[in-house]
């Protein structure tokens, strides 16, 4: 996917101008949230779980390797294949071979956010073969030519009547005439058009939400059920996920599953929880011929053992996003790539470069909610500053703002001289500021004050001036 | 003194007044010391004292952080408790200085002892020192703004809350979302303008709904954002420091209140 991070000002602006989203993301910051509250709340472990899941996740990752050939050893011993991708583009490739061996001409896509980090759909495009994304959010934006906003939730930013018209421009042709107006009409009108698309598929594409060491399997969660589709009707089923996808054990997904839905949705569990060990056996009434997984790793391994780690934790719930204030003044395009909201600020410029998304990181006020709904305890503020840290290191943090740093940092340190200047700033915003009591436009604060007045101190000095004041007096 | 009718040893408590407290609104530090004294401790003000270095920690710039955080554990060694009437300072000393040093295990270990002893105004008043009422008069109806780094990094929720009870005249009225962020974070809200806008934009209606005359909080840079928003938008709603309210200050004029 082209990534526009860079832009992510204009990004912004865009973003708050849009009423359509504005609309949407204020239902979503009160929904998720209180969805959330209440299944913890029904859940008096819910916070020993997390524990849990997060050591699940550590453990995982500092075996990463063995875990994964264990995954492969057991794939393999089913009759499946695994494929190893360093690379995005390895990733392509590999898929697109597959697809060409058994003369794939469509191919039916359960959502994978992976294989919108892979840009794969405009991959198989360009060669000619046409994956529909049957997801219902997935098939709405695909149908747009729009990537996901949320991770979970990709059509969120959109309004209900900007998908009854995006229904009525691209179903016309198939015979659907009428503008529809009702949800569940909208439902049903997706589930017809995508089930001729089903049953003509020759590929059937998924992303896991777990791939499970012990036995082999991938794990899918899904509420539409769409994923067990895609994955028992075509001849081929393609299984793609990154490294960190992987955990030991069935054991482990039990307690993962249990903060996942909870975080996500709010939901105790989510309505499918789909199970794929191996291509059809014999006696099997359906499934694929073929079974393979491809495994990518695009730049995740790097982080293995750095200070980074823990953003391999992320189970993907989308809970972060949904609790961010950020996020939800300005919704998912904004950041430009994939992965929005925190995880995205901590995930984007590992796999697509600071350089790029350096904006992401630094476009938070480490109010730290997304912390402390982590279900994998991600400590997602110390991983920005991280990034933050490293671009300043490597003197990408703009020049103004470094100049601004350095010239309040000689200051700070030397107690007398700053003593001084406070002393002098605050007489000064006193004196003009005295009669309003408020600055409506501040000389170098425009960015405060374009938006909120600037409060003025109150005459009288600092309060390091009045306490000296104060002290001598008590001396005296 | 007499035996058997001396009062319980003063404590000895530094405090940490902020750089906005100094610069932008010095009753909110004198409000802390007469808190703290009223509440049996003797207050000093240690004089080499700036800022706690937050700045330069949310901008990455580690090398000025630490320069910064060892003048603040040279100036505040010594004393049994450091207390500052914010919860994004408290949290900045007691949470995140050590981590500043794992290279250098003698300031690492100064570090901890500092961090050991630094509270947060309201959870020292209230956990530390068992205070649950305060002598002072406020008329008419409050909200309160949980304070980010103080609700999430050190726990100040009901500490406030229960002291405000003891208020004479005063009701509380809860925001729907007092724990949502108002979009200040420091740089932030002049690095990103326009997404801290719409952020303390949401804040402020969510204030305005409660139909509180007055705007109550731990932390001077949220107040100032919201005042400001506040007084943009033309409410007519107060915004103060909960210690002001607390200490019996609150006749004084709010913050971004010009002379009447």
């Amino acid at each position: 996917m082209q990534s526009t991070a860079h832009d992510f000002k204009h990004n912004v602006d865009e973003a708050l101008a849009n009423p359509n989203l504005q609309d949407s993301l204020g239902k979503l910051k009160v929904g998720f949230s209180e969805r959330r509250r209440q299944a913890v709340e029904r859940l008096p472990e819910f916070e020993a779980l997390r524990d849990r899941a997060r050591d699940i996740k550590d453990h995982t990752l500092e075996n990463l390797d063995f875990y994964l050939e264990e995954f492969e050893r057991k794939v393999l011993a089913l009759g499946g294949h695994v494929h190893w991708a360093p690379t995005a583009e390895d990733a392509r490739r590999i898929i697109a071979d597959l697809c060409k061996s058994v003369g794939a001409r469509t191919i039916a896509k359960s959502k994978s956010m992976v294989s919108e980090e892979i840009g794969l759909n405009d991959h198989l495009e360009a060669l000619g073969i046409a994956p529909i994304e049957t997801d219902l959010g997935e098939y709405i934006i695909q149908l747009r030519h729009e990537p996901p906003s949320h991770i979970i939730a990709p059509a969120v930013h959109l309004t209900k009547d900007q998908v009854a018209d995006t229904f009525l421009e691209h179903h016309r042709a198939l015979g659907f005439t009428k503008r529809l107006t009702e949800r569940n009409d909208l439902v049903a009108e997706a589930r017809h058009v995508l089930r001729q698309k089903f049953l003509d598929a020759d590929v059937g594409l998924t992303g896991a939400n777990f791939l499970v060491a012990e036995t082999g399997s991938s794990m899918l969660v899904t509420n539409e059920g769409n994923a067990d589709l895609s994955n028992t009707l075509p001849k081929m089923h393609i299984v793609l996920a990154s490294i960190e996808k992987v955990i030991p054990t069935l054991e482990d997904a039990a307690v993962l599953l249990r903060v996942l839905a909870r975080s996500a949705t709010g939901q105790e569990s989510s309505t499918y929880t789909t199970l794929n060990t191996g291509a059809k056996r014999a006696g099997d009434l359906d499934g694929p011929s073929d079974y393979h997984v491809v495994i990518l790793d695009n730049g995740r391994s790097s982080v293995l053992g750095t200070k980074m780690q823990d953003m391999l934790r992320c189970i993907r719930c989308g809970a972060c996003m949904n609790h961010c204030p950020v996020y939800g003044a300005i919704g998912g395009h904004a950041y430009g790539w994939v992965y929005p909201g925190p995880i995205g600020a901590v995930l984007t410029p590992q796999l697509i470069g600071v350089e790029e998304a350096g904006n992401l990181p630094n476009a938070s006020t480490f109010c730290g909610r997304c912390e402390s709904v982590c279900p994998v305890r991600i400590p997602l503020p110390a991983l920005m500053r991280h990034w933050r840290e490293r671009e300043f290191e490597r003197h990408l943090t703009p020049r103004a703002v470094r100049h601004g740093l350095a010239l309040w940092s000689f200051v700070a340190r030397r107690p007398l001289l700053y003593r001084r200047l406070t002393g002098l700033a605050n007489r000064l915003l006193a004196l003009f500021g005295r009669a309003a009591g408020r600055y409506r436009s501040l000389p170098l604060a425009s960015g405060w004050t374009r938006f909120r007045d600037f409060p003025a101190p109150p005459p009288g000095g600092t309060f390091h001036a009045q306490w000296a004041r104060r002290a001598g007096r008590t001396r005296r | 003194m007499l035996a058997g009718v001396s009062s319980p040893p003063r404590r000895r408590v530094a405090l940490f007044v902020t750089c906005l407290v100094d610069l932008f609104r010095p009753s909110v530090g004198f409000a802390a010391v007469k808190l703290l004294e009223d509440a049996g401790c003797t207050v000093e003000v240690p004089t080499l004292q700036v800022c706690c270095g937050q700045p330069a920690y949310n901008s990455g710039d580690r090398a000025s952080t630490k320069a910064i955080a060892a003048q603040v554990i040279e100036a505040f060694e010594g004393y049994a408790f450091v207390v500052a009437p914010s919860g994004s300072c408290a949290g900045m000393l007691s949470h995140h200085y050590p981590g500043l040093f794992d290279d250098d295990p003698a300031m690492k270990a100064r570090a901890e002892t500092l961090a050991g002893r630094t509270h947060e105004l309201m959870a020292f008043l209230v956990d530390v020192l068992g205070v649950t009422r305060v002598a002072a008069r406020y008329d008419g109806a409050v909200t309160f703004h949980d304070s980010c780094s103080g609700l999430r990094e050190l726990g100040v929720k009901q500490q406030p809350r229960t002291l405000l009870g003891s208020v004479e005249g005063l009701t509380l009225r809860e925001m729907t979302t007092p724990e949502v962020c108002c979009g200040f974070g420091g740089t932030f809200c002049v690095k990103y303008p326009e997404i801290s806008n719409a952020m303390v934009g949401e804040k402020t209606a969510d204030i305005a709904a409660t139909g509180a005359a007055t705007l109550l909080a731990g932390d001077l840079g949220c107040l100032m954002n919201m005042a400001g928003k506040l007084q943009r938008e033309g409410h007519a709603v107060k915004a103060r420091h909960v210690a002001e309210v607390l200490a019996g200050m609150g006749g004084q004029a709010a913050i971004g209140e010009g002379e009447a």
